[in-house]
């Protein structure tokens, strides 16, 4: 049967209550924006429902133990149908008395292991290229384009790191930000022309009248800290393949 | 800020600071509090590469490249014919901190030229330091050079502000020093990374009985060996590198190839090639040290003084060592797994969890992430056939040929290496 959800973790953890609820047989889960119906088709659509999720994703949590964040880490690869895996995942941990999230023998556990990896990699990724500028209004600003969405992953690390700071992470591909004013950190949506607020502009509109020396500062900084004779650009572009040069003003900024 | 000055100077100290190869930041615990800047916990950050590969995660600067030694080797050298800049304390300071609200940086590694003498110089990096934290409230990661020659009570100091101190010992052997550096002894080098190894595990044992002791280096000490300046074994160089692992304590050693920067005739001459894979295969053997269980004497000792270079120091050894193989995956020790040549330390992981779950065979391995053209020689029940030949030279040539193992091609000490 196919269950259609509205795109939520939210609704997806409740699709997977429902599932368990209503012992759905052989259930293929779909994304509203993407389902489309066949003829004579049967689907059931599931209204998001946060106390549900919450049962669905302690009842994971306790049975995967450390490795739950694998499959939270992997609910945010936000790619097309991979909610079938998560979903077979999760029935494998829930059926099972003893704890199965480490038997990297069955396919699903490892693919959710390897999923969430690519989405790790990628918080990971944006904790190092984010880069911020500091705007007119003293906020600390940083726009992003992510593969996955991993804005409410890197929100902790940016807590403990910068709390004497107002600053602002916007992805804008998915089109919502976190700011942090120096009491808490808020969800937002803000309408920006994107010229002016793209990765690396400096637009002096909007960004401090130093900002660019500090950009020029650091891209000077980066050629001079190279060593021309250990030249290895394979190398270079394995770490830092080419999609993410355009967070890297050093790449950019001439000097 | 008068920023055309300040990028002078940054350009000539970022320049003369590069060859310091340590850019760890990792390995220190400083927790924020709600009106301090920044964190550096656990695992250190990569904020970009530079196009030699290498990870910048520090702003890694001289404070000054005056100096009055002449150590052959450095740029810095008194006889050397370059610009010589000075940072002012708070400069040092300002750049830091503006780097790190803006995310480009974990912190600061600060060196120095020696000037006037070496407390003078030590003195200076304290203050930088000092700054940093007691001013700025800055809890970002800071390494300082520990000036050799300098005094106990600056070193002292100098630990209670800084996450890591490192003396680069550069020459492995006390010949190499007496010819390269003259002017130093392989005692001044040992004094202050004695102290401080003394200091860290005094605060530690305090902290024991009193909470509210400081943190002393939190991030321990490291030292760096150039490689290929004055004719070393292998062998020597990693006989070093333990002996300073076991009685300093040190978090890391650094290996870094000479590149050639003066016409000195002691040296390697300008435009010889810098012996790239040499040091890759040292950090391979390093990691064979800290995370495999491996002796520095089963990696190199008198009989072998050198590491080969066409394979990595884990499959020379494999291939010494036939009669240990092949391992059965499904019973073998942890020590041993890790001895497999192509099962890294996650892979050895993933095989003691799933192995709980059903016996593992070749298709499971190769799933875990095993590189099976290396392993399968040296595993039990793979299908390699009956009538191969398991001699080690057969062993290396099908490995050689079965293509250019990734290993070959990264050359980089930051990598993950088996
Ligand atoms: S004392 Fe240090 S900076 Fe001065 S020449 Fe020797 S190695 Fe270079």
């Amino acid at each position: 049967m196919n269950v259609i959800y509205d795109g939520t973790l939210e609704g997806l953890f409740s699709v997977f209550y429902e599932i368990y609820a209503q012992k759905i047989k052989a259930p293929l889960i779909f994304k509203e924006s993407v389902y489309q119906p066949a003829l004579f088709e049967k689907a059931m659509h599931v209204e998001t429902n946060s106390e549900n999720a919450e049962r669905v994703v302690k009842g994971i949590k306790k049975k995967a133990g450390k490795n739950f964040y694998q499959f939270f880490y992997a609910a945010h690869n936000d790619r097309d149908n991979i909610e079938n895996d998560l979903f077979a995942y999760a029935k494998i941990i829930l059926d099972s008395q003893q704890s199965r999230s480490t038997d990297y023998s069955n396919p699903f556990v490892l693919k959710v292991s390897q999923y969430g990896k690519s989405v790790g990699r990628e918080k990971h990724r944006m904790e190092a290229f984010v880069r911020f500028r500091l705007t007119k209004d003293g906020i600390y600003f940083a726009s992003i384009e992510p593969d996955f969405d991993v804005v409410p992953l890197i929100k902790k690390h940016f807590e403990s790191r910068y709390q004497d700071q107002k600053w602002m992470i916007y992805d804008l591909k998915r089109d919502y930000g976190i700011y942090y004013d120096l009491q808490k950190t808020e969800r937002i949506q803000i309408t920006f022309n994107q010229n002016k607020i793209g990765i690396l502009s400096t637009s002096p509109e909007i960004f401090s009248e130093e900002e660019m020396d500090f950009q020029e500062l650091w891209a000077n900084y980066f050629k001079s800290t190279n060593i021309e004779s250990r030249k290895n650009m394979k190398l270079h572009l394995q770490h830092v393949p080419k999609r993410y040069w355009r967070y890297l003003s050093e790449k950019t900024v001439k000097v | 800020m008068n920023f055309d000055r300040i990028k002078e100077k940054l350009n000539v100290l970022a320049d003369a600071a590069k060859y310091d190869v340590s850019c760890s930041s990792s390995g220190s615990k400083r927790k924020n509090s709600s009106d301090t800047l920044g964190d550096s916990s656990g695992m250190g950050i990569c904020h970009t590469y530079t196009e030699d590969g290498r990870c910048v995660s520090l702003l890694k600067i001289l404070l000054t490249n005056h100096c009055i030694f002449d150590c052959a080797y450095c740029v810095t050298r008194k006889s050397n014919d370059i610009k010589r800049v000075a940072f002012k304390v708070q400069e040092v300071v300002d750049l830091t901190m503006n780097f790190y609200r803006r995310n480009y940086i974990e912190g600061l590694f600060l060196s120095s030229g020696i000037f006037k003498d070496p407390d003078y110089t030590m003195e200076r990096l304290v203050q930088v330091a000092k700054k940093l934290r007691l001013e700025e409230r800055f809890n970002g990661y800071i390494h300082l050079k520990s000036i050799p020659g300098a005094s106990d009570e600056l070193m002292r100091e100098a630990g209670l502000y800084a996450d890591r101190l490192s003396v680069n010992i550069e020459i492995p052997t006390k010949e190499g020093l007496k010819l390269l550096a003259p002017e130093k002894k392989h005692s001044d080098f040992i004094k202050p990374m004695a102290k401080v190894r003394n200091e860290i595990s005094q605060y530690k044992s305090e902290k024991k009985i009193i909470k509210s002791t400081p943190k002393y280096a939190p991030g321990g000490q490291s030292t760096q060996m150039i490689v290929g300046a004055s004719g070393e074994t292998d062998h020597q160089i990693i006989q070093t590198a333990d002996f300073f692992y076991n009685q300093f304590k040190l978090k890391r050693v650094y290996y870094s190839g000479y590149v050639p920067i003066s016409t000195d005739e002691r040296l390697p001459q300008i435009g010889s090639a810098v012996p790239i894979l040499r040091e890759n295969r040292l950090y391979q053997a390093d990691w064979l040290m800290r995370f495999y269980g491996f002796q520095a004497n089963e990696i190199v000792n008198t009989d072998f003084p050198f590491l080969e270079t066409d394979i990595d120091p884990k499959l020379a050894w494999a291939l010494r060592n036939m009669h240990l193989f092949p391992v059965d995956v499904n019973t073998a020790e942890k020590e041993m797994l890790l001895r497999i040549p192509g099962v890294g330390t996650k892979s050895v992981f993933k095989i003691l969890n799933a192995r709980r779950f059903s016996r593992l065979n070749e298709n499971h391995l190769t799933r875990i992430g095993i590189a099976m053209n290396r392993a399968q020689y040296f595993i039990k029940n793979v299908s390699i056939g009956n009538s191969f030949d398991l001699s080690p030279t057969n062993i290396k040539h099908k490995i050689l040929v079965s293509g250019t193992s990734k290993y070959t091609e990264q050359l980089s000490p930051q990598l993950s290496l088996f």
